[in-house]
């Protein structure tokens, strides 16, 4: 259906391991070829790859807009790469340590040129096992790219017990509980984890349970066995980025549905960083689904409802300080 | 559906089709000979003789820009290369940290402009190159009409240099957002500059006087003056629009005129260089020659199967070439009216 290049952004605070992850993925057997935009040379050397340097420029768009961001450098390259299509099968962007993902994924909505021939794959976060505790408290860039991940690595587990492990994880959940989450050491994972993920496809948002309720086991083939934390679960709430799901059984009133949630990231769109929602309107056949980055939504029908299956409406939030009574009011008014 | 203007008059017939192979992003005249840019290395050499490919960088073309006997390119090689009719080449510069060349302009006297990273540079006609750090990453270069001076677009707003006055600071025009192209009218008297947002803004510069030109479905993409100045021709939207510049206020508190609307959105916009006539290029393949006082119609090319990319006139008005996005078909051809 779309032979729009997939890209990959790639985030991480500073020494989290996120160039050992590039030149992972650069360096594995796959016979892709990748254009990668780096913001300094030197680091990675694979010749079979373009490699371009990146300024990363955040300019604010004139649209009345004030979270609405692009990065002005990205629309200039992915422009001249374009030039090169066929000599790539994929985008791989490196973030600098301290940059924020949201004018990164902005660009790819706002940009028409840049959204008719690429599309957003997946924010993977490398986080540093030993070090992202300090860090949230810290840098709150750390705690933006962890909130707006798709895929999260914690890197570096062999320098960390178990219970630190666990500790960390847990921190991580409570801030974004809808990220893939991986364990690793020297960023080493199945390429298949972080590439290729379709996070932002909407055809591709089928469940929005949080990640941790799956329980799926976290082996990475690498010979270890990472024992889940099981009943020992820890919970912990971030005092300023935390997550507001809300479901409700009741069909919703599209009518007053729309009107609502265009008026809710208008108004706090600078402190939501991601949502999704799964959505059953009243008399509708199909599934609506969108997801958004701050003020930016993106919605649409998705397929029709399936006999017997359970129609709810489930709605996710991840954001900074968010009026979590104030987005349930507004939500529970939406019924039909 | 596609735009089939049937009972427009045509000049299809009078096409001569050209196997591009490749996308093609640019088109220029030397002399007799029609230049086509290719999306990578390849210049695509056009005339009665025949065709021929000529490689000019080891990489993607990134700019170009063509007057009198060269066509300059940029390329992601980091070089910038002239190329005359016959396909000899020189570099006029390569970039000592290999950066992609953004953005290419030709001035008086022999004079090139090109951007590389943040930094502007000229290499005067007698051969002494300066440059200039602007504060992002130039977006558009243009040379005034007269005179050394090189405008340079770039986030909030203008910067204009005058390469050979090293004491004189630079002069600024600041308006708010990402200002991608750049342009001055022919007559000297106005700045103008296409914009992330689907708009132009432009400064006269005798006072700075800041006008906005918008209401355009996408970004504008393609702009070109009018034989004498007096209309700015802009894509941009299902129709040409044209911003008319003939007052001392510009566009000031005027309506554009609105030409030939269609199904597709034009894409390219090229004017006669000497009679009141535009051609545009549409995103259905679509290719009008408009005739501005009245808004007469000829059908230069039917609707194809790839977007118009680039459309060039010769010095004398006489051939129109054009180009698509198609690449492998890279649907191309000179009309000789």
């Amino acid at each position: 259906m779309s032979d729009k290049i997939p890209v990959t952004v790639l985030t991480g605070y500073l020494g989290a391991g996120k160039t050992t992850l590039l030149n992972r993925i650069l360096s594995e057997p796959h016979g892709k070829k990748y254009a990668v935009i780096v913001n300094e040379f030197g680091e990675i050397g694979i010749d079979n790859d373009l490699v371009v340097n990146a300024d990363e420029e955040v300019f604010e768009m004139n649209n009345g807009c004030i979270c609405c961001t692009v990065r002005g450098d990205l629309v200039r390259i992915i422009d001249g790469l374009m030039k090169r299509k066929g000599k790539f099968d994929a985008i791989i962007i490196e973030t600098t340590g301290l940059a924020d993902p949201a004018p990164v994924a902005q660009t790819f909505f706002v940009d028409e040129a840049v959204g008719a021939k690429t599309k957003l794959d997946a924010v993977v976060t490398v986080a540093d096992a030993k070090w992202l505790k300090d860090r949230l408290k810290d840098a709150p860039e750390a705690k933006n790219q962890i909130a707006f991940a798709d895929v999260i690595l914690i890197n570096k587990t062999d320098l960390v017990t178990a219970e630190e492990l666990r500790e960390i994880e847990a921190r991580i959940r409570g801030i974004n509980p809808y990220a893939k989450l991986h364990r690793t050491e020297r960023a080493k994972i199945a390429l298949d984890e972080v590439l290729g993920r379709n996070a932002f496809d909407l055809d591709r948002i089928l469940d929005i349970e949080p990640e941790f309720l799956h329980r799926d086991d976290h082996d990475h083939g690498d010979g270890h066995h990472h024992p889940h934390p099981g009943g020992g679960l820890k919970h912990y709430h971030d005092e300023e980025m935390q997550s507001v799901a809300l479901r409700t059984e009741k069909p919703l009133n599209p009518d007053k549905f729309f009107p609502w949630v265009q008026d809710l990231v208008a108004k706090d769109g600078p402190s939501i960083l991601r949502c999704k929602g799964i959505l059953s309107f009243k008399d509708d056949p199909a599934r609506f689904v969108f997801q958004g980055v701050h003020m930016i939504l993106d919605g649409d029908h998705q397929r029709a409802w399936v006999e017997g299956e359970k129609r709810d409406s489930r709605i996710v939030f991840i954001g900074r300080n968010l009026p979590e009574e104030k987005i349930r009011q507004g939500f529970e008014s939406c019924v039909a | 559906m596609t735009d089939s203007r049937a009972d427009t008059a045509s000049l299809t017939d009078r096409i001569r089709a050209i196997k591009a192979g490749a996308p093609v992003f640019g088109v220029h005249f030397l002399g007799d000979v029609a230049v086509f840019v290719l999306g990578e290395e390849v210049l695509l050499f056009a005339d009665a003789g025949g065709e021929r490919r000529v490689g000019v960088h080891a990489g993607a073309i990134l700019a170009a820009a063509a007057a009198d006997w060269r066509i300059v390119t940029g390329g992601d090689d980091g070089r910038l290369v002239a190329t005359d009719a016959q396909g000899n080449q020189q570099t006029v510069a390569t970039d000592e940290k290999r950066r992609w060349i953004d953005h290419v302009a030709l001035g008086p006297d022999g004079a090139v402009a090109w951007s590389a990273g943040k930094t502007a540079f000229v290499r005067t006609g007698k051969g002494e190159v300066r440059f200039l750090d602007a504060p992002s990453t130039p977006a558009g270069l243009a040379f005034a009409p007269k005179g050394l001076r090189l405008a340079i677009a770039h986030y909030n707003g203008v910067t204009l240099w005058f390469p050979n006055y090293v004491d004189a600071a630079p002069e600024k025009f600041a308006w708010k957002g990402s200002h991608l192209g750049v342009m001055f009218s022919p007559d000297g008297r106005f700045l103008v500059t296409s914009m992330q947002e689907p708009m132009l803004h432009g400064w006269r510069l005798a006072d700075g006087k800041d006008m906005r030109m918008s209401g355009y479905a996408a970004r504008v993409r393609s702009l070109d003056w009018s034989a004498g100045g007096g209309f700015l021709a802009t894509s941009g939207s299902d129709q040409v629009i044209l911003w008319p510049f003939q007052g001392k206020d510009g566009p000031m508190g005027k309506q554009p005129r609105l030409l030939a609307p269609a199904q597709a959105r034009v894409g390219v916009v090229a004017c006669h260089p000497r009679q009141p006539v535009v051609a545009a290029g549409y995103a259905d393949g679509m290719v009008l020659l408009l005739r501005i006082d009245d808004g007469a119609e000829i059908l230069a090319r039917r609707p194809g199967a790839s977007p118009v990319t680039a459309l060039g006139w010769d010095a004398a008005g006489a051939r129109l070439a054009f180009g698509t996005e198609d690449g492998e078909a890279g649907e191309a051809g000179v009309l000789q009216l």
